[in-house]
Parts: structure tokens; sequence; C-alpha cells
């Protein structure tokens, strides 16, 4: 048997895969402007509170957002059958961008809840016209189909800036569509456990939506309803994607290259990956926010300009790597 | 015959408009109005012009409907440079740098943005178009991420600066910098009239074009290097549209289904020229400047484009 | 007992048009059980249209098709995927998935993704029964057109259905992957019993490996008959419009068309 499959090995990189989570777990704990040492949490009350009400809402938060979006990705990309489809190249992140904007000029008063079903409604809408445009193109060419996303998504935020400079809130917009985790607190974020639940769906789902990857003929073939797993996926994305939005802003691209760079390595069988794909993307986002609150100390720069970034340029990398 | 019937009632359409344009509600006592007018007439030609024609030929090149080429970064880097001056410079933005200067610069910055596009992907084998034109949307994506985060952080009163430069405004038209677009504008003209012939076998795409013996390549580069000069002065002109080009080379298509480049490049330009004075006029008397060309474009623009998505029936190719 | 002599698959009056054009002009059938049926005829005659009408794939416009004295409308979805498997083509896809991984979800109408060990060895047969062993842990995109086709019959070998329908199996094969494949179909009817319905391009893959044969032409059937039937000079002149030279060798019908 190969080294790499006995379970001496497995068992190495299981531990120093966690190892390594626990310690981005702790650095964000423990990082920040206002210092707080692990000792001090116990004799501290002050710095204890503030550990409760700020330090541990933005870790979990990130971690949820980071593997919920990550995994929507990989959804998204078997669903469409296109490796290049995410939430920020299918329109996704401008149309959660457009519900919130819609539910504060129409019904401003509402609680974030309802903010947030109205920006997965929207959400979800968008991923189903991308969806079904997808499917009745003629066209399979990989690069088509996220531009035509890209364009989609330039197109309904021009819709959105209509009216927003009617309302008089183009500058607050551009806070959404930018990701930050330092207004993350307890009381304000936990719309982003919703993420819990879909990711509980995803696991149960997990070998429909890879059946379902291989096209409608082949799951139908197998006896299993295509369109309901499609609903089915377009309805967890939209839960993820929301829920992230909501209470974080947008986080491009880490939907995009997480999966790819991790299928690479494991392939696309949901069943097998997913743990590996939450994992990575909860890492990955630690470790952005990280940088992002390192970089320029003790000032902060939105995580969703960090990611933006390092994910812009993978991606690049990515497409540039396929063509070869 | 049907075609030079539609194309004359194009042209009496457009000329209708801008007499409308010229005259509403006009005192003639008061020649100064038809001059400013003028000016802003003019000002919307010169980008009509340019917006269409550069764009029917990128959809050419790209063998697409649906792009356009002021996505690939341009107006994201032309965003991104008035964000960071406004960010300096804050509400002295004006005393520091001239509007010829922030011309000139923008068009530099641009030019060389593309040129350097260019660069890097011819110089990595011969990749596709499509890539190419990905390439371009994902740098435009990044620039527009730092324009956002510098915009977060200006002052809100020195945020209504860029708005300015973010949504397009006809209003206050600099005749120096107009003319200099224009020379621009025609110079760009004449040099491309020599490649237009070649354009309906570069319709056909580049495998078919190299085996009628065409040299696509150094075409393909002539092409850009046009595109480039005209979008990047009429963004640097009047700022952002970026929907108005797909909206009126499709129309165009709709409208003059015969595919023979210099007819559509004219029917182009005309129904360009349509859309924004017909906008801008709308804008200033029924809207009363509640909100701009740009941004009604973009929303009927967009509302089109979603359009075309849903009736995939008319390939989108 | 299933009555090897009773046709199980049946389709009456089926019709399809698209807008205006008619595909499939009321055409009605029985496919005989237990054998090769090759379904042939020129481009657009209606043949991968029928095949997908048949396997519920597609909705018709008017007739029926029943399988097994029921409507195949009527089926639940996962119990006619333990009867009746189709394989399309252009089975492009850009998944990262292993050949095992493939074959096994052929197990998914009876174990729902969990497999037990009676799954296993269906799955680890199918592969066998392919002559994939060597590449069961290789990424299906690292494969080459024929391994992957192989793969997907395999897939279908593991489904374990009485009917198998395959639209076009041999494309991008060549010739030792083709003749590779047919004789896998071959092996399938004559030793495990099944029902093969295929639509086929090349007049001589169906002369040699078919029972029966269905020739449809402008959405109509204009033979359907025992093989030998239908392999003849002037019968194929008129389906396909070109000269056909037929050679008996050792009792093989073999065409030559090429160069007539």
């Amino acid at each position: 048997m190969n080294f790499k499959e006995s379970i001496p090995y497995k068992l190495i990189i299981t531990g120093a895969a966690i190892g390594l989570l626990l310690l981005l777990i702790w650095i964000s704990l423990f990082t920040g402007i206002k210092d707080i040492s692990f000792a001090s949490l116990f004799s501290d009350k002050e710095q204890a509170l503030f550990f409760i009400i700020s330090r541990i809402p933005r870790t979990l938060a990130l971690l949820f957002v980071g593997a919920g979006l990550s995994l929507a990705g990989f959804v998204f990309q078997h669903l469409s059958q296109n490796k290049f489809v995410s939430p920020t190249t299918a329109g996704t992140l401008e149309a959660a961008k457009m519900g919130i904007l819609f539910s504060i000029i129409f019904i401003p008063e509402v609680p974030l809840m309802m903010k947030m079903s109205f920006a997965m409604l929207f959400t979800f809408l968008a991923s189903l016209l991308f969806i079904g445009f997808i499917s009745k193109v003629n066209i399979k060419n990989t690069i088509y189909i996220p531009l035509v996303g890209l364009m989609f998504g330039n197109i309904l935020s021009a819709i959105s800036t209509f009216f927003a400079y009617k309302h008089g809130i183009v500058q607050n917009t551009q806070e959404w569509m930018l990701g930050d985790f330092s207004s993350v607190l307890q009381g304000q974020y936990e719309t982003v456990f919703l993420i819990l639940p879909a990711v509980v769906l995803i696991y149960f789902y997990a070998d429909r939506i890879t059946i379902a990857g291989l096209g409608p003929s082949f799951a139908k073939n197998l006896g299993l309803p295509y369109y309901s797993i499609v609903y089915m996926g377009l309805f967890i994305i939209a839960l993820v994607v929301s829920s992230s939005v909501v209470t974080v802003g947008a986080i491009p691209f880490i939907g995009l290259i997480v999966p790819n760079l991790l299928s690479l390595i494991y392939g696309d069988n949901l069943r097998r990956t997913l743990p590996i794909i939450a994992y990575t993307g909860a890492s990955f986002l630690l470790f952005c926010d990280i940088l992002s609150r390192l970089l320029v100390y003790p000032f902060e720069v939105p995580i969703g300009m960090t990611v933006g970034i390092i994910g812009g340029i993978l991606f690049l990398v990515l497409i540039l790597r396929r063509k070869k | 015959m049907r075609t030079s019937l539609k194309l004359s009632l194009l042209l009496a359409s457009l000329v209708g408009i801008i007499a409308l344009f010229l005259l509403f509600e006009i005192d003639l006592s008061q020649d100064y109005m038809i001059h400013k007018r003028s000016i802003r007439l003019a000002s919307m030609l010169v980008v009509g012009v340019s917006v269409g024609f550069s764009s029917l030929v990128f959809q050419t090149l790209s063998q697409n409907r649906i792009l356009t080429p002021a996505i690939m970064g341009y107006e994201s880097i032309f965003i991104l440079f008035q964000t960071v001056i406004v960010f300096i410079y804050g509400d002295k933005t004006f005393q520091v740098i001239t509007e010829q200067n922030n011309f000139f610069y923008a068009v530099l910055l641009m030019m060389g943005f593309s040129l350097l596009m260019y660069l890097f992907m011819f110089r990595r084998s011969k990749l596709g178009m499509l890539y190419l034109l990905l390439s371009g949307i994902v740098m435009g994506t990044l620039f527009q991420t730092f324009s956002q985060f510098m915009q977060i952080l200006i002052d809100p009163n020195e945020f209504t600066v860029i708005q300015n430069f973010m949504f397009v405004s006809f209003s206050k038209m600099n005749t120096k910098l107009l003319s200099i677009a224009s020379i621009t504008l025609l110079a760009t003209l004449i040099y491309a009239s020599f490649y237009i012939k070649y354009l309906d076998v570069i319709a056909l795409g580049r495998d078919h074009a190299i085996n009628l013996g065409l040299n696509y390549q150094g075409l393909v580069r002539r092409f850009m290097l046009v595109i480039s000069l005209l979008v990047s002065v009429s963004t640097a002109l009047v700022g952002p549209i970026t929907f108005l080009g797909i909206l009126v080379c499709n129309l165009t298509y709709e409208l003059f289904p015969n595919r023979k480049h210099p007819a559509m490049l004219t029917v182009c330009c005309l129904i360009s020229c349509l859309c924004l004075v017909a906008g801008q006029f709308l804008i200033e008397h029924i809207f009363q400047f509640s909100t701009t060309v740009s941004i009604v474009i973009n929303f009927i623009g967009g509302l089109y484009f979603l359009y075309l998505l849903w009736s995939t029936r008319k390939k989108i190719t | 007992m299933v009555d090897s002599q009773k046709d199980y698959l049946t389709f009456q009056d089926i019709h399809k048009h698209y807008g205006e054009k008619i595909v499939l002009n009321a055409i009605s059938a029985e496919i005989a059980h237990g054998k090769i049926t090759s379904l042939i005829g020129p481009n657009g005659a209606g043949k991968s249209t029928l095949l997908a009408i048949l396997s519920r794939l597609l909705k018709q416009d008017g007739g029926k098709v029943s399988f097994f004295d029921k409507n195949i409308g009527s089926y639940k979805g996962q119990d006619l995927a333990k009867k009746l498997a189709i394989l399309r083509q252009s089975n492009h896809l850009d998944l990262k998935l292993t050949v095992e991984d493939l074959v096994s979800f052929g197990r998914f109408p009876y174990s729902q993704g969990r497999l037990s060990s009676e799954d296993k060895e269906a799955v680890q047969n199918a592969i066998r029964f392919t002559e994939l062993e060597s590449l069961a842990d290789a990424y299906l995109d690292e494969l080459s057109g024929g391994q992957r086709q192989r793969a997907f019959i395999s897939m279908i070998i593991a489904q374990d259905t009485d009917y198998i329908l395959l639209d076009e199996p041999l494309n991008n094969l060549d010739m030792k992957h083709s003749v590779h494949v047919m004789k896998t179909l071959r092996r399938l009817v004559d030793e495990l019993g099944k029902t093969v319905i295929l639509v086929i391009h090349e007049i001589n893959f169906a002369a040699q490996y078919s029972d029966f044969i269905i020739a449809l032409k402008n959405g109509e059937i204009v033979q359907h008959d025992k093989t030998n039937q239908i392999i003849q000079s002037n019968v194929l002149r008129d389906i396909f419009e070109i000269d056909f030279d037929i050679i008996d060798r050792n009792d093989k019908l073999i065409c030559n068309y090429f160069n007539l």
C-alpha cells in the first residue's frame, strides 16, 4: 500500500490540519487593537466581556462564512456544470445587494431578518435566471459562461445604482459590496448561523448534487428528479450568500478558488471533499482576516479587499493555467 | 429597399431629436442658450460615435453580443484614478489638478493599461480572445475593489465629487477638451476606415480569416488600438456609460440584420447618438436632472440585456 | 419470471414535433425482449428523439410508451432506474471524478448513496466486465475518449437494468474500442439476458451485432425486421439513398457502400 494512503499518514495530516485551524482561531481571537491575553480573560471582567461581545462572534462568523461560501461555490459549479461559476461570477452577490437595497428603500423599518429574506429571494431568483440561461444556451464554452455571469452581475448593480442614486445612498451601498468583519458584534451577527442548516443540507444532498453535476439526462437515468435537486441547490446557495452578505458584506472569489484548487487535488466527489472544502474555506478566510488586521495595524483593511485581491489573482492564474 | 427606408427613418428621427434638443422651450433672444446646448450636443455626438463604433468592432472581434470594451477595466481604472485624486486632495481637487490635466492623465492611464494587457496576453502564447476578456473583467473587478475601499473612507461631502465622475453628465462641458476629443475621434476613424473592409471576414472567426489570407493577429492589434483610443477618450471626456455599447449594438443587429460592416457601423453610430440625445433630452426636461443619462441608459441597457439572456432562442453569439 | 417470448417495451402512435417540424410521425413498434435492436437511418430521421422518449428523458406530444404493461410515465423515477438505463451522447463533463466514483453512481437507485457490500460487488463486477480495473482510480478527465465511454458503459452495467438504451455509443471510439464495446453489449445480452437498444451510424456494426433493426426515415419507421432481412442492397438503398453491395462471408453480412 502506498504510504500516502496508510492510516498513520492520514492521521498526521488530519492532526496537522486541525492544529493549523486551532492556531488560526487562537490568533484571530487574540489579535486586535485592544490587547487581550488569555490569562486576563479570567481576571479582567471588562476584557472578558469585550472578548465575548466582539472577538468570539467575529471568529465564529469568519468560520461560518468561509466554509459556507466555499461550499456554496462548489454546489454552484456542479449545478451549472461549469468550473468557473460561483456567487462572484454569476451575479449572486449583486443580487443579494440589490435585495438589501430594495428592502432599505421600500421597507426600511423591518428587522435584519426580514431584510435577509428579501436578499435571499433576490439571490434565489437571480441564480435561477442564470441557471436557466446556462441550460438553454448552446455554447458550453467554459470561459463564456462566467463572462456572461460577470456581465449579469454588472447589470444587476447598474439597476441597483439607478435606485441608490435616486435615494442618495450610493456611498452606503458600496459598503455592502466590500465584506468587513470589524463590525461583527454579539447581537448583530446571528444571521450568519443560518449557514449551518445550509451546510447540513449540502451534506445530505452531497451525492445527489454530484450526480446533478453530470447533467440532467444522467440524473434522470438514475431515477433522480434533476430539477428538484437544482432548486434545492439554488436555495442552499441563496441561503448562504444572502446571510453572509447581510451580516458581513460581499466576500468575492472565495467560492471560486477554494473548490477549484481543492478539486485539482481531491477531485469532485462532494461526499468525499465536503469536509476538506469547508475546512479550507474557513481557514483561508481566517487567514485573510488576520492579514487584513495586521497589514496596516492599528487600522484595518476590509477583508473584502484582501480576499478580492488574493482571490482575483488566483482566479487569473487558474484560468491561464487551464488553457495549457 | 426596406433597409434604405429604415435608414432614412433613423436619420430623420436623429435630426428631429437634435432639433428638439436645441430648440425646445427656447427663448430666441438668448442665443447663449443655443450655444450652450450645441456644445452639449457636440459632446454627445462625439461620445455616441465613439461608443457605437468601438463597441460594434469589439463585438465583431470577440464574436459575441453581450460584451462591451468599456467593461474590460477601462472604466474601473478611470474611477479608481478619480477616487485616488479625491482621496488625496479632498475638496481641493479642482485647485490642484486642472480639468485638462485630469483628462490627459486619465487617457494616458487607460491607454497604458490596455497596452499592458495586450502585451501581457499576447506574450503568453496565443491565448484565446475570451481569456483576454475574462482577465480584463477580473482586473476591472480588482480596481473596483480598491475604489470601493477608498470611497468608503472618503468624507461624504467629498464623495459627491467622485459621484460626478462616476455618472456621466454632459452639463459641464469644457470646449477645449471637446475639440481635442473630436480631433482624436476624427483621426482614429480615418485610420480605421482603411481596415473596415476586413471586418466582414474577421466576423467569420479567426480560423476562417486566416484561411482567407488575412493577417488576423495584425488586424486585431490595429482594431484594439482603435478601440482603446475611442473608449479612453470618451470615458475621460464624460465618464463611464457601460451598457450603451451593448444596447446600441444589439439594436443594430435587430433593426439591420444585414451583416455588412460599413452599413452596420454607420447605423450603430446613429443609434448611439440618438439614444444619448434622446436620453439627455428626457433627463433635462422630464426628470429635471433628478438622475443622469448614464444611469438611465445603464438601467435600460441592463434590462435589455436581461431580456437578451432570457430569450436565448435568439442566439447570443 | 419474465417470459422471454413477450415484448415488454412497446410504443404506439408516438408523435413529436419541434415547432412546425414533425420529428416523429405516429410511429409504433415492439422491442424484442432479450435481444439487441439497432436504430438506423439518415441524419435527422428521429432516432435519438425516439430513444429519448423511450427512456422518459423527453416527453412525446402524442402516443404512449408502455414498459412491462405500465405507462412509462407512471413509474417512479427511482423504480424505473432499476429497470431501464439510458446513455446519451456527449457525456462531456468537467468534473474530476474517478472511474470508480462514476461506476458507483450506477448503484444510486438501489443504495441512495450508501453502498452496501452487494453494491460494492456489483461495481467491481461492472469494472471487470469492461476491463477497466487498472483505471479504477484514474480521474475521468485524464482518460481518452474511448476509455471514458467505457467508464460510462460500466456505470450502466453497474446499474444492472434489464433494458439498456444507448445513443451512438461508438462515437469517438477507434475501431478496436468500437468492437470491444459491441462485444460487451453482445455479452450482456447473451450471458445476462439483457435487452439492448442502440442508435448506431455505422451500418456494419448494426449488421454484425444486432438481432433486430429498426430503420427510421423522416420521422417514420420504414423497416423493422430481423437483421438479415434488412441488410439487403435494395432495402438499404431505399433507406439511405445510396447503393449497397452486400458481401456474404461465412454467414456474416458485410455492407460495402464506400465507393460504388
